[in-house]
């Protein structure tokens, strides 16, 4: 069954490396995603206000297109971009008169009904089984040692989580499916500073040190993530970690897709690690 | 913390209705503050914000930086035993400031300095902004 794909504005600018490997591990693998013909902002970051209805309209105006094409899952790939479709969903869900609004409004669209399920590409990968991607290995990554980053948006609220939010084990599975080694990272849950990157890169990067140091202490030879925003923060901001903590040796950052790509035998980016 | 005791509870009711939490559902145990990401960069710990909309003490909440280094990372909303939704709460004392100052807390210039990712710019216009 094909799956729609919201690839989001990151996707096409600074994350084109999660789009590529992703898309490049889709086809190996046989999942069948295709790009929405036209899609809008996801509407980020999800609203939290119960009264401002309009905030919601970018999201579900994607859910009702992609229920207008036929689909009835809609996958992402960037972190930011699944937490406010899938909370966005389960807002218009529960309460009929929001829908009932936002279809009105939105009139030059077909009407949302609701049934449109919103998944992560990692859950995608989940439901695959760890087997089905380990047939797909032709380069086993044994040795390397991977910091598996989730930050807040696949895990927290509670209801769209997509793991444990407090012990995740989703992006090891996938890590171990390819034949590298997850470590111990306590600090894998812990929020990256977010979009203060954009106001604040300061706070941003004494977070993101504290995150790669955790990292470095437990052996990682790479950190994964699949977040653009993370990413961001855990690898530009590294420039500012070393002005504020001259002693930090950095450490390199991945998304899981390019990571994965490299275990296919697709790319060759880990040389030297 | 020191307070002024000037109770006013029209900021309580705004807060309320925007997030749909109830403020006095937190019983102070502190568990949000002891997880915050942000806290150390705070001048109010988190639970503090509650306390203090509890009290209806509006001056010192309106003025703290707490609310705008919030960065809705919901663990304090994970964490809570009383299953307090924080972020929203902050959420909701934002937006009665933006609404009711129709002051922006930042602009596109400050921004402009480096290339930055689009969701990152979007949503830290989305949080800052009327
Ligand atoms: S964890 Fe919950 S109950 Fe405890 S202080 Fe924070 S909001 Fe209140
Ligand atoms: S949502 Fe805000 S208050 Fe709660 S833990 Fe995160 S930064 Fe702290």
């Amino acid at each position: 069954m094909e799956i729609a794909y919201f690839p989001g504005c990151t996707l096409k600018t600074t994350a084109r490396a999660l789009e590529t490997s992703a898309l490049a591990v889709a086809k190996t693998l046989g999942i069948a995603i295709k790009e929405l013909p036209s899609w809008t902002c996801c509407g980020t970051c999800y609203s939290l206000a119960e009264d401002d209805l309009i905030k919601q309209v970018a999201p579900i105006r994607t859910l009702a297109r992609t229920a207008n094409l036929g689909y009835s899952i809609l996958t992402t790939l960037c972190s930011v971009c699944y937490n406010t479709l899938a909370q966005a969903n389960l807002f218009v869900k529960a309460v009929p008169t929001r829908l009932e609004k936002i279809n009105a409004f939105m009139e030059e669209e077909a009407n949302y009904a609701g049934n449109v399920e919103v998944k992560h590409f990692l859950t995608l990968l989940q439901e695959l089984g760890a087997e089905k991607v380990s047939e797909a290995v032709k380069r086993p990554l044994s040795g390397l040692k991977v910091a598996c980053y989730y930050g807040c948006l696949l895990l927290r609220p509670q209801n769209v989580a997509i793991d444990d939010p407090e012990q995740p084990s989703i992006l090891e599975n996938i890590m171990k499916s390819i034949g590298a080694e997850p470590v111990f990272f306590p600090y894998q849950v812990e929020c990256c500073g977010s979009y203060h990157t954009a106001v604040k890169p300061e706070i941003v990067a004494r977070r993101a040190h504290l995150i790669l140091e955790n990292a470095i202490e437990n052996g990682a030879d790479i950190v994964v993530t699949s977040c653009p925003l993370c990413s961001f923060n855990l690898k530009e901001r590294q420039k500012d970690i070393k002005r504020l903590y001259p002693g930090f040796k950095g450490l390199p950052v991945f998304y899981f897709t390019e990571v994965m790509a490299e275990a296919f035998g697709i790319t060759k980016i880990l040389k030297g690690i | 913390m020191r307070l002024v005791l000037k109770r006013q509870d029209d900021l309580l009711k705004k807060v309320e209705e925007i997030s749909g939490e109830n403020v006095f559902a937190c019983y102070q145990c502190g568990k949000c503050s002891a997880g915050c990401p942000m806290s150390t960069e705070m001048d109010l710990l988190p639970n503090q914000v509650i306390r203090l909309l509890q009290l209806g003490a509006n001056e010192q909440l309106l003025d703290c930086r707490t609310i705008w280094l919030c960065a809705s990372c919901f663990t304090c909303t994970a964490r809570c035993p009383k299953g307090v939704s924080l972020t929203r709460l902050m959420e909701g004392v934002r937006l009665v400031l933006l609404r009711t100052t129709k002051e922006d807390q930042v602009s596109p210039k400050e921004m402009e300095k480096e290339f930055l990712p689009q969701v990152a710019l979007i949503s830290a216009l989305r949080k800052f902004t009327t």
